[in-house]
Parts: structure tokens; sequence; C-alpha cells
């Protein structure tokens, strides 16, 4: 009995003790919509950093930035930055880094799923509920040739809080007084009409099972589950269809007048191929980092993502980050430093 | 009596139990409470009253959930309890007894679905279903009452309702079928000796007997339905209005609280979704109360049958 008490003994200390002494175990939480994307990234980079550890909770942005803030996780993620209030509520200063970029898209059920039009201010108005039939002659002088049915425009929107919605409803905010003023932006929304759907797998549903209906969803999600898609006028007047090329052209588009901080919208950016209705999606790190060994582990993949890293973004449909962009999020990796001292090594 | 150690650590033991239970639930209160009090404090009764729900603006008002729970419950109760208890009583009086163990087996199995299944049915299967048949045939038969009007979405609160019936189902029919294979025989034996048929029988001799236990099985499929999260959230259309059509989308506090938690970063807003908490939890006890009154009360009436 006692040998076999004193063995249970030495295998639970050896299972706990072993991996601490070799690999710094980094603790991240936060966005749910990245989270394929850096699931693999953390998986890929144990074969190039094998001491450090990655693990994310994907428990969305509101969450991430509140662990973040309590420091009780090593980074953070949100998909939409964070207010002036809540970075000076944060023990210090805290830098977004962009990692991949997002876009939504206007997914609809036509008989024959037309390839339909939309221009910014048509979809402020449906989702205003102003605009609400099919064969509306604002929608139909868009898509001349199409039929339109005369039937009402049922809309689809996401009931739980979420980065998609945000980015949706920015974009919203910044094409329509109206919406900016009746509505607002947030991860969750007071929506005029339509029915609530939860998660992109609930929206689609809604939307593949409501003739008539009209809903938002992912890019990545539309592209995977071979979604019809609406074309959308962008700043300069063109109609620009969701891609992962188009996604990145509207971060490249918003490149030149990019704040330091990266905290930007980018719905609505000028360039002729940007598609307008995208987003950044974040990490959030300390600047100051409180632990050397781990701030060095963190700055070592934020390099690695924002190069090696961004190659794996397209198979898993997002959106590359721009070379400009990239060029800046390196300036930032170089501050972030223990005690003074920048935690990035010279390469 | 002697008492001995044993005995005593015993007691002290059990005691520990049920206190135990009992601290667990006022901390879970005391800490909702505490935890909502910003909202509390900021709404008031208005929390109550009003249905406007804008996370944007932080106007936050609670009706619609707490009518969208209460209505998709009831409406569950009412398919629910006659065909559950129906399956029951066939189960245990009607059906050959060849019979009785694979269907009392399967009724078990589906009560073991995980409820996000039925969710996924519910939008892929129900929905369309509610939308193409159900609906169109209830607003030409019954349009003229204001409970079926409006446009047919297939989503909303009557298919929530119809979910969370068939959720409940087969716990009604499994707690039931105990209660009726619990009545003795002599009192059947007895109604049949009287020359009561079978119908009299089962009416007079089984059901009333076992009124008690059949309430209890209700109530246990009423507590599910009330908290029911997933399934729910899936088919009733998510929209903050209380509205008198069953066709119309709704919202439960359930699902609020599951859809916008994990995104609710200002304080106030994540202190009126503890808010919505506290009122689910209060429903809840509430519900619970009322239906431990009417079981005493037919308690009483049973013992009068009795005699």
């Amino acid at each position: 009995m006692r040998t076999w008490f004193t063995a249970l003994t030495l295998l639970v200390t050896a299972a706990t003790a072993a991996p601490t002494g070799a690999q710094t175990l980094i603790n991240g939480a936060g966005a749910t919509f990245p989270y394929p994307i850096y699931s693999k990234w953390f998986d890929a980079y144990t074969k190039v950093d094998p001491e450090a550890r990655f693990n994310y909770q994907s428990i969305g942005s509101g969450g991430g930035i509140k662990q973040i803030s309590s420091r009780t996780v090593d980074f953070g993620a949100s998909d939409g930055p964070m207010t002036d209030e809540q970075l000076k509520g944060a023990p210090g200063e805290l830098f977004h880094i962009p990692t991949v970029l997002g876009a939504d898209a206007a997914t609809y059920n036509l008989p024959g799923s037309p390839k339909l039009k939309f221009t910014p201010d048509v979809l402020a108005d449906i989702f205003l509920g102003k605009i609400s039939k099919w064969n509306d002659p604002r929608l139909a002088a868009e898509n001349p040739g199409v039929s339109l049915p005369s039937t009402p425009i049922v809309v689809v929107h996401r009931s739980d809080g979420s980065g998609t919605t945000y980015i949706w409803v920015d974009y919203l905010s910044k094409v329509s007084p109206e919406w900016q003023q009746k509505v607002g932006r947030g991860t969750s929304v007071n929506w005029p009409v339509g029915l609530g759907g939860k998660g992109n797998e609930g929206v689609a549903g809604q939307v593949k099972s409501t003739p008539g209906a009209l809903g938002y969803v992912e890019l990545a999600y539309a592209v995977q589950n071979k979604l019809p898609v609406g074309l959308v006028k962008n700043a300069a007047g063109k109609f620009v269809e969701p891609t992962i090329e188009s996604t990145t052209a509207a971060a490249a588009g918003a490149a030149r007048t990019m704040p330091a901080d990266f905290r930007v919208s980018l719905t609505n950016p000028p360039g002729d191929d940007a598609y307008p209705i995208a987003s950044f999606t974040w990490l959030l790190v300390y600047k100051e980092q409180p632990n050397e060994i781990k701030g060095r582990a963190i700055v070592k993949f934020l390099w690695w993502m924002s190069h090696e890293g961004q190659k794996m973004a397209p198979d898993l449909h997002y959106a590359p980050l721009p070379a400009p962009v990239v060029k800046q999020i390196e300036g930032r990796i170089k501050e972030i430093n223990y005690r003074g001292k920048p935690l990035m090594v010279a390469r | 009596m002697r008492s001995n150690l044993g005995d005593r650590i015993f007691r002290g033991v059990l005691r520990l139990a049920g206190s135990a239970v009992l601290l667990l639930v006022l901390a879970l209160a005391a800490e909702m409470f505490r935890t909502a009090w910003p909202a509390i404090h900021t709404f008031g009764a208005r929390f109550l009253v009003t249905s406007v729900w804008d996370p944007v603006a932080e106007h936050h008002g609670a009706l619609s959930f707490v009518y969208g729970t209460l209505v998709s419950s009831l409406l569950a109760m009412l398919i629910a309890v006659p065909l559950g208890i129906g399956a029951a009583v066939f189960l245990a009086e009607l059906a050959p007894p060849w019979l009785r163990p694979p269907v009392a087996f399967l009724v078990e199995l589906v009560a073991a679905v995980p409820s996000v299944v039925y969710g996924l049915w519910g939008i892929f299967v129900l929905a369309p279903l509610m939308r193409t048949w159900v609906q169109p045939f209830l607003g030409a038969t019954l349009g003229f009452l204001p409970l079926f009007q409006g446009p047919p979405y297939g989503v909303g609160m009557l298919t929530a309702g119809i979910i969370l019936a068939i959720m409940v189902v087969p716990f009604i029919t499994a707690v039931s079928r105990e209660v009726l294979l619990a009545v003795p025989n002599s009192q059947r034996e007895a109604a049949l000796a009287l020359g009561a048929t079978r119908w009299e029988t089962t009416r007079l001799a089984v059901l009333r007997y076992g009124r008690s236990g059949l309430i209890g099985a209700g109530l246990l499929g009423l507590g599910r339905a009330l908290g029911e999260t997933m399934a729910v959230t899936m088919v009733i259309g998510n929209r903050p209005e209380v509205a008198i059509s069953l066709f119309a989308p709704g919202y439960t506090m359930a699902s609020v609280i599951a859809n916008e938690f994990t995104e609710a970063t200002s304080d106030l807003y994540l202190s009126a979704l503890i808010e919505v908490g506290l009122l689910l939890f209060l429903v809840t006890v509430a519900v619970n109360a009322l239906a431990r009154l009417l079981v005493w009360s037919v308690g009483g009436a049973v013992k009068v049958v009795r005699e």
C-alpha cells in the first residue's frame, strides 16, 4: 500500500514538474473569431521555438480585455480595439498588435442565388428597416438584369455579442449618419429589425432556410460553406467582391493613415480594390513585460507571426497583413521591453 | 437509545451536507445581487417594466426576456404535459408487455440527447417545417386570434415552445411512468371489481392516486424548460420584444445571458446581464414555490379520495 502511494506521489510530482523545467508556458485569452489561425500558429510554433508553449482560451474579446487588464494572462486578444477608458484602466501601457484581417460578407437567400450589388446606403436602410422589399427601386437600380422578387427582406443578424457584429455595425455607422445616431457601434446592438441567429452557423442556417433572408457572416465562414455573397460599393465608388485579396487591400488602403497604435477601424477605407467591411484582429500585450523569459518568448512569437506566420493565413481564409503594415508592426515589437531593456534580439 | 461516536459523526456529516446546499444558494444569490447592484441602482424598477435592450446606449430593460421565458415555458408545458403523461399511461397501463422495455429505454435515451443537438435540428428541420406548413395552416384557420398573426418566419416563440416541449416530454414520461408503476395493483383491481371501464379505472384509480407524483414530473419538466438555453436560443429569433403573436420572434433570460456575456465589456452592461441572471433565479424560485403549493393542495385532495 505504502509503496503504491509513494510511486503515485512520485509520478504526480514528475508529471507536474517536468514541463516547467524545460518550457515556458504562455497563457492568452480572448477573441473567438481568429481562434482557428491562432491555434494553428501556436501548434506550428512549437517547432520554431520548442521552449515556448502557448495556451489560448477563446473566451471572447470582452473576456480577453478583462483578463489582460487584470494581468491574469500574458497576452489578450480582441476583435475590437480597446477604448481609451479601458486602456487607462489597465495597469500598464498595452500595445495592439494586428495579426490578420477578417471581413464580413452579406449573404442572402434568393432564387437562383444571383450576384447582388449593394450600395452603402441601401445596406444601411435595409438594416434600419426602411427598405423592406427585395424589389425596392433603389436595390433594383444597382442590379439591372436581376429579377428581384416582391417578397419581404428578412434581416438576420448575430444574436451573440461578437467581433463580426462590431465590424458590420462599425461600417453601417460610417456610411449612415442615421445608423450612427439611432443604433451606433458595439459587439451587440439594439437592432431596429430582424431575427437573431447564434454564431455564424446560426445566421447562415437561418438565411439558408428562409427564402428572402439577408444576413452577414464572417468571410471565412461564407467561403468555406460556399454561401452566395454580395458585392459592396467601396469608398472609391467600385463594387468589390469580398475575397482574401480585397480584404488585404482594405488594410493597404488604410496603411498611409495608420495611427501608431493600430487602433483603427478599417471599414470603408480608400483604395480601388478595397472591400469596405473589413477589420484587423489584435493581440494585446504589455509594452513593459513583467517577466523577462515570457516577454522574450512573446516578442519572438510576434515577430514570427507577423512574418512567416502570415503565409498560413489564406489557407484558413484569413487575409494576411499587407507589407507596409508589417513594417509598422516591426517597429512596435522592438519597443516591447523588460525594465527598459528591449526584448527583441537583433536579426 | 445509546448515541455513540459513529452516530454523532454521521449526524455531523449529514448536517454539513444539508447546510452546504442552503449556504450555496444563499451565497449564489448574495453574489449575484452584489454584482448586479450597479444595474439595480441605475435602472431601478424600469429594468422590470421596459423591454429596450440597447448595450450601446446602455439602456437595459428585461421585460421581454422575462415574458419570453414564461411564455415559451408555458407553451412547452401545455404541449408536453398531456403528451408526456399520455405516453406514460400507455407504457404503464396499456402497452403489451413486450413493447414496454424497449419504448421505456428509448424514452430515457431521448432524455439524454444534448440540447444543442435539438437546437440544430430545430434550425434545419423544425423551423422550415413551421414556416412552410404549420404557421401558414394556423394562420389560415386560427388567424382571427391575435396569437396566430404576422409573417411566418419559422423561428419564434411557437417554435421555441415546441422544441422545449419535445425536450421535456421524455423527462415527464420517464418520471410519470415510475409514478404510475408505483400505484398499487389493489387500486386497479378495486376499480375493476366495481365495474369500472378501463378508462374509468385509469382516470379514477390510477391517475388520481398518483396525482402529486405526476405534478412532480411536470415540475421537473418545467424546471428544465425555464433554464434551457442553447436549443431555445437557436430557434426563438432572439428579438427583445414583447409580442402577442406566437409567430413573432422573442428572447429568453437564459438566452440573452448566453449570447451576450462573453462580449460584454462595459461594467454596467455586464451588471445588467447579471441582473437578468438574478431575475431568472427569482422567477425559477417563484415558479417552484407556486408549484409546491399546488402539490400540497392536491396532496390533501388525494387523501380524501383514498379514504
